[in-house]
């Protein structure tokens, strides 16, 4: 392996604040009871800021704010002027995304090289296609004059914070509702940054409202009265409690779930492309993705060839400082998720799977776990069965490709999956067969703000993304 | 001479393309016509499972029908009811609800080969790839007809349901289900599949709590609900598994109007797939 010397990213760029309030009607304000909590680097446990903690009566304010801005500003404004507040929010988004990318880095995590070159390019192109449609719903043909819902109350995780709140945010303003969002515990920093940048867009106070905090803050978020609509994206569990939650009411609900995706190879993939896709699929981002390809399907003649060829490929990857222009896996998000990923490999080794990783020193410092696959796995095994986010990879294999479908599909998830094969009609027999919202032929963890994206079962339900996402904000 | 005496008909569930009686062996008393009764199947849980597993197995072959095909099933559907119009006259449903409901058949049978073009396509994606996103059935749906219209609902219900390649378990309305089980006759003598509908008539409390609990159930359709506190508790049911949920329709909802797209996409997923292109 090549020694590299070390290339890390400037810090400098971001002024971190020590403290932060809430976003409320375009100011930042202090929470009603002043409650905090801290934000950390995971990469190093140094604290970062202090981050306000909202309460029920901060979430009544923020909606209320919401409710006001909806009513007076941009329920009326024209869908043209819509239009160009949010094309000033992407231009600012790109002006300002090394930035965004190196806060992204140090509150999250993940590598600088995937902040810089997949986040933060999706966040403003999500911003930029999103704008467009603000004046053109009339054309987006859901009938004549779709209309807004009113007031989204919107939860985003923390694996992708800037590109969930993009997500979420661009569409929602678009089709002219107004929004209270709440940031993931423990990534709130670069959500807050965005409220300057709506500060310096000069979009309307209260059109987009920022409440930081944690599974509580959520709750009453949920279930505030006047709420028109409710988007999720996070844990199949909380979306269930959120689904029972709004029942009876006419709350309109989307919600973007858990997945344990199958990543299927067959004997005529090209090794090394497809190597590339199982790495890019399982590794990216730590594992912290909800589309994650964690089941690997080795078709059983191929499997051994590819297996050593994965093991070679994961012993060039290289873990550790985010910042750093080299790195490819960064840090575990937080102390919990840690534990969660390593309560799951251990129940692997339990249960009799063969496990491995690559030598690879870890740093003492901060939250950190090897790249690792199970070997020897079947659908019975807890590491097939459960969402693990994190980078660890199961590995089963099959022979027919009528078998890999049945796998593939024998999951209460469905959001996405991976196909393998030169061959076309393989490809488009299997991708009809596969119960998942995104199938990745001879690629994966391809994302676009044109390309609808959800799940299936228990992955959720709604689209984000393309015209499909915008029927999510609308009366149809 | 003696006048002739009547063949009086039977009315039974329609149970993956059969027409059981209840397994609990219940029925229970309805008017039917001016002067006569019959005693309709009063269906169990047990019936509500047995239909869910008709529609499991009835849903490939339905969905991986061609588009084509299920279009001309579906019109096959409103000839036969045209054929029946007397019949259904005689059981008390209005000539112009009959015709109604044919023309419902006529125009979701339209549908089958055009909502994937409306409701899918080409995503522009900013890279090299192909990024197709297509519409495909949810899977079993589980659905309560509102209790009057009972022919419109009913078909106003299963129809946009089945076009896609969804198949379902309807509960009929509980007041009026006469038609609800001549409605099966027709769809028996369609060329619909076995299993594509299952009509359940009965209590709806009785049967629709087992349905939206079950875990092989995709949707739950609660347009005939009329209680909003049973209402509310079979959709925190569906959350066990996440069921794609259809609201109560309020009761003065106008089922002659154009329906729209609502109810078609409401029990759509849509799947994306990305291919690179290269030479």
């Amino acid at each position: 392996m090549f020694e590299y010397a070390p290339a890390p990213e400037s810090r400098s760029v971001v002024q971190l604040q020590p403290a932060y309030g809430l976003f409320v009607g375009g100011e930042f304000v202090d929470p009603t009871d002043g409650d905090s909590f801290t934000s950390i680097n995971p990469a190093s446990e140094e604290v970062l800021a202090e981050i306000a903690l909202g309460g029920v009566g901060d979430v009544d304010r923020a909606v209320r704010a919401a409710r006001t801005a909806y009513d007076r500003v941009w329920g009326p404004m024209p869908g043209r002027d819509r239009a160009k507040y949010l094309f000033r929010i992407a231009r600012l988004i790109q002006e300002r995304s090394r930035e965004l990318a190196v806060l992204e880095s140090l509150d999250n995590g993940k590598p600088i090289r995937e902040s810089r070159d997949v986040d933060l390019p999706l966040v403003a192109a999500h911003f930029f296609y999103h704008a467009g449609w603000a004046d053109k719903l009339d054309h987006a043909g859901f009938g004549p004059g779709p209309r807004p819902l009113g007031v989204a109350a919107q939860i985003i995780p923390w694996n992708f914070p800037l590109l969930m709140l993009a997500w979420k945010i661009a569409p929602a303003l678009a089709t002219g509702n107004t929004v209270v969002l709440k940031p993931a515990e423990t990534t709130s920093l670069t959500a807050l940054l965005f409220a300057e940048i709506c500060q310096q867009a000069d979009l309307p106070a209260g059109v987009v409202n920022i409440v930081t905090g944690a599974g509580e803050t959520g709750r009453a978020l949920v279930e505030h009265p006047d709420v028109d609509k409710v988007a999720f994206t996070g844990s199949t569990e909380v979306g269930k409690a959120i689904a029972r939650a709004v029942a009876g009411t006419d709350t309109k609900l989307t919600l973007e779930l858990g997945g344990k995706a199958a990543n299927i190879v067959f004997d005529d993939a090209p090794v090394d492309q497809a190597v590339e896709g199982i790495v890019n699929g399982i590794f990216f981002n730590q594992g912290h993705v909800c589309c994650a390809g964690s089941r690997l399907l080795l078709q059983e003649s191929v499997a051994d060839e590819v297996l050593a060829s994965l093991k070679r490929r994961m012993a060039q990857l290289r873990v550790g400082d985010p910042l750093d222009k080299n790195t490819d896996i960064g840090a575990i998000n937080s102390a919990a998720q840690l534990a969660r990923i390593s309560e799951l490999a251990d129940a692997g080794t339990a249960e009799g799977t063969q496990r491995w990783s690559p030598p690879c020193e870890l740093p003492d410092r901060g939250f950190w776990f090897a790249p690792t696959i199970f070997t020897g796995v079947t659908q019975a095994h807890r590491i097939a069965r459960e969402e693990i986010f994190g980078p660890v990879l199961s590995v089963l294999t099959f022979r027919t490709p009528a078998e890999a479908v049945e796998k593939a599909n024998n999951t209460p998830y469905g959001l996405s999956a991976g196909v393998w094969t030169e061959k076309g009609s393989r490809m488009l027999w299997l991708a009809d067969r596969l119960r998942a919202g995104v199938v990745w032929a001879n690629t994966f963890n391809k994302f676009d703000p044109t390309a609808p994206f959800g799940g299936y079962q228990e992955s959720g339900y709604g689209r984000e993304g393309g015209r499909h996402g915008l029927e999510a904000y609308l009366n149809v | 001479m003696s006048e002739r005496v009547a063949v009086r008909k039977t009315y039974k569930l329609y149970i993956g393309g059969k027409f059981p009686r209840s397994e609990s062996g219940r029925s229970y008393l309805v008017q039917s016509g001016e002067n006569s009764t019959a005693n309709v199947a009063l269906a169990s849980r047990k019936d509500a499972r047995d239909a869910v597993v008709a529609a499991r197995a009835a849903g490939s072959g339905w969905a991986g029908a061609t588009a084509y095909n299920r279009g001309q099933i579906l019109y096959r559907v409103a000839e036969m009811l045209e054929g029946r119009r007397e019949q259904f006259v005689a059981l008390g449903i209005p000539g112009d609800e009959v015709d109604a409901a044919t023309d419902r058949w006529v125009w979701y049978a339209g549908w089958s080969d055009k909502l994937p073009q409306v409701r899918g396509g080409v995503n522009p994606v900013a890279g090299p790839y192909l990024n197709l996103s297509t519409p495909e059935p949810t899977g079993v749906v589980a659905a309560v007809a509102p209790a009057a219209p009972a022919l419109l609902g009913l078909v106003s219900v299963i129809a946009p349901a089945i076009v896609s390649g969804n198949t379902v378990v309807v509960a009929a309305s509980p007041t009026d289900p006469l038609a609800a089980v001549t409605l099966a006759e027709v769809l028996a003598t369609s060329d619909l599949p076995a299993g594509v509908v299952n009509i359940l008539t009965g209590r709806i409390e009785e049967t629709v709590p087992s349905l939206a609990g079950h875990r092989d159930v995709n949707a739950l359709d609660l347009t005939g609900v009329a209680d909003a506190e049973l209402a509310t508790s079979l959709e925190v049911r569906a959350a066990e598994n996440l069921k794609r949920v259809l609201r109560p329709v309020p009761p003065h909802h106008d089922w002659y109007a154009d329906p729209g797209l609502a109810r078609m996409t409401a029990l759509l997923e849509t799947k994306t797939v990305w291919h690179p292109k290269g030479g």
